[in-house]
């Protein structure tokens, strides 16, 4: 007979307790340099406790069994040609901005928790992180192997790591990671398992895969769930630690509060793309932005707060103001891309009428007063052969380096949100109060920001003409510019058996 | 604005491994509300939800590691208390 198995709490404590040691050949703060500076202040790192509790034997076992399900899936995909059965091929665009501002985010996330495994002195703390890298890994992973079915069939896959550190819009996700990457293992974790994961992730994973799987494309519906069962135990390690830090030491509090101020609004900048990925890449969406922002962030992340309330941790600053833009969001980020779609690694292209009926219907209050008439101004334009794509550079905002598009929706929608500030005599332009506030609290680290206009300004992308730019993208003509017309499009006309002349299929939406 | 509070939520993939949760969701939490989704269910409750082990065992009819949700888990929305018996949600 086998000795009875040992219950969850004592085979979780066997495996996280007991593991480290106080050093003695090297002083502890010299094994463990990274973890005091921040002034966080931990005085017993076995009260971190994972509820989860979960074994590393549990933990393969599981994963390996994740894998199986998913490889499986992907084959089948692959086998029967999963990619004739999307809603439409334009769709791909939003996979395409998925693949390359997405997945090098997993894997920047990957390097971070491998550094925090190694680095906080608390072994509990250790294995979770540990664990999670080896998650984030595998997600940029699974990304990559799903996604390179498409990129048989359909451009603008073909290099996503590359683009991510050059491509404008890319410096989106780009300086959100490497601001966490390149700060202090407490601060990293309250940025990417507190602010991002806890607090703001399920805006990105739930509508967007449930939104793959409205659109026929299992395969991404697959990864995204697959990823996202990873999540669920990352969001409790994001949760977890910001207790932890906030119950061993009351000077701890307005460290943390600073930390979630700033990177919720890092993050929620960031999901700016994402809102246009929900709202109009997706050919017929589960659910609008500000739909998903009112569950996923008001509701939950007002239950959140409230109950982090007794710690004395307060709502994360301006979100009132994000609550605000949920009515004009999406509509601001897909303008632009629309106005830049000859530089854009993915096809832009208008909503069509029925994706328009859909965005009346869900933002009664802004979408026929101030943006359908562009819309519809720029169809026409398109119909005369007049419409041109904006010929000048934007302005990028220092912090979260998206070109200044926001408006001052609290008091006039139709006015942009200008913000600057002075410093060493140099001016520096942000799109809102959130990202002056993140500058003018380390004005030394975001004044080194690598902003992509101003390195095309400064001649080291490749060329001042939009082409030489493009060439230093990596992007080729059939990357860029109007969906309909497109390789693509011509591809998946032929597939359907259609004109390739005609407009692109439009779906109704359920 | 939403005027639901403290809502514990879980998320699971609509397929055939996570149907006896749910199931087991529905028996042991009263009032609790089920959205179907694409691909997805939504279950959540004001409060606390909990997963039985027992429940699940029974509706199944084998013995069931309460780990195994997380082979279908999409999202969760509370403080997380696990052990042996049971997976539970709840804000305080
Ligand atoms: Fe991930
Ligand atoms: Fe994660
Ligand atoms: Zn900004």
């Amino acid at each position: 007979m086998a000795a009875k198995r040992l219950n969850l709490r004592k085979r979780y404590e066997l495996l996280t307790r007991g593991m480290g040691w106080e050093t003695t050949y090297q002083k502890m703060d010299d094994v463990f340099p990274y973890d005091t500076f921040e002034g966080i202040k931990i005085t017993d790192w076995d009260k971190w406790e994972d509820p989860f509790r979960l074994t590393m034997d549990s933990y393969w076992k599981f994963q390996a069994e994740k894998e199986k399900k998913l490889y499986a899936i992907i084959d089948s995909f692959a086998q029967n040609n999963g990619q004739t059965n999307l809603s439409d091929a334009s769709y791909l665009s939003a996979i395409k901005l998925f693949l390359t501002g997405v997945t090098p985010l997993e894997y920047g996330a990957h390097q971070g928790f491998a550094h925090l495994g190694r680095h906080f002195r608390g072994e509990g703390a250790r294995v979770a992180c540990q664990m999670q890298a080896i998650d984030e890994l595998r997600h940029a992973q699974t990304q990559i192997h799903t996604i390179s079915h498409y990129n048989k069939h359909f451009n603008g896959l073909h290099d996503p790591f590359y683009q991510f550190d050059r491509v404008w819009y890319l410096s989106v996700p780009k300086s959100f990671i490497e601001d966490a990457q390149s700060a202090g293992p407490f601060e990293f974790i309250t940025s990417i398992s507190f602010a991002f994961e806890y607090v703001l992730t399920n805006l990105l994973f739930v509508p967007f895969m449930s939104g793959a799987a409205y659109n026929g494309d299992m395969a991404t519906t697959t990864f995204g769930f697959s990823a996202q069962s990873d999540e669920s135990r990352h969001m409790t390690l994001g949760l977890e630690i910001i207790k932890f830090m906030l119950e061993q030491h009351e000077d701890n509090l307005p460290i943390i509060q600073g930390w979630i101020d700033k990177h919720f609004w890092r993050a929620y900048r960031l999901l700016a793309l994402v809102s246009a990925m929900q709202d109009y890449m997706l050919t017929n969406s589960p659910m609008s932005w500000k739909e998903a922002w009112e569950v996923y962030f008001v509701e939950n992340g007002g239950a959140l707060f409230e109950d982090l309330g007794r710690y004395g941790l307060k709502m994360p600053k301006y979100h009132e103001l994000a609550t605000a833009e949920s009515e004009h969001l999406s509509h601001q980020v897909w303008s632009v891309f629309c106005l830049l779609g000859n530089a854009t690694g993915f096809h832009a292209f208008l909503p069509t009428e029925e994706k328009m009926d859909w965005l009346s219907e869900k933002y009664p209050d802004t979408f026929d007063k101030y943006y359908r008439p562009r819309f519809e101004y720029w169809a026409k334009q398109k119909a005369e052969g007049t419409f041109e794509y904006i010929k000048g550079l934007p302005q990028l905002c220092q912090v979260c380096q998206i070109p200044m598009i926001f408006t001052e929706v609290e008091s006039d929608p139709m006015q942009l949100s200008f913000r600057d500030t002075k410093h060493n005599g140099d001016r520096y332009h942000f799109c809102s109060d959130g990202c002056k506030d993140i500058f003018e609290n380390e004005p030394e680290k975001y004044t080194q920001a690598w902003l992509p206009v101003h390195q095309i300004f400064q001649g080291n992308c490749g060329g001042p003409t939009l082409e030489e730019v493009l060439e230093w993208y990596k992007f080729a003509p059939e990357d860029v510019s109007d969906y309909i017309g497109s390789q693509d499009h011509q591809r998946w006309q032929e597939w359907k058996g259609k004109d390739k002349d005609t407009p692109a299929k439009t779906e109704a939406n359920g | 604005m939403s005027n639901k509070k403290n809502t514990a939520f879980i998320i699971v993939q609509d397929n055939e491994d996570a149907r006896p949760i749910i199931e087991a969701i529905e028996q042991d939490n009263d009032g609790v509300i089920v959205q179907y989704q694409p691909g997805m269910v939504r279950m959540e409750r004001a409060g606390s939800l909990i997963v039985k082990r027992e429940t699940v065992e029974e509706l199944i009819g084998r013995e069931w590691d309460i780990q195994e949700m997380h082979l279908v888990l999409i999202s969760i929305a509370g403080n997380v208390d696990e052990d042996d018996d049971k997976f539970e949600l709840s804000w305080n």
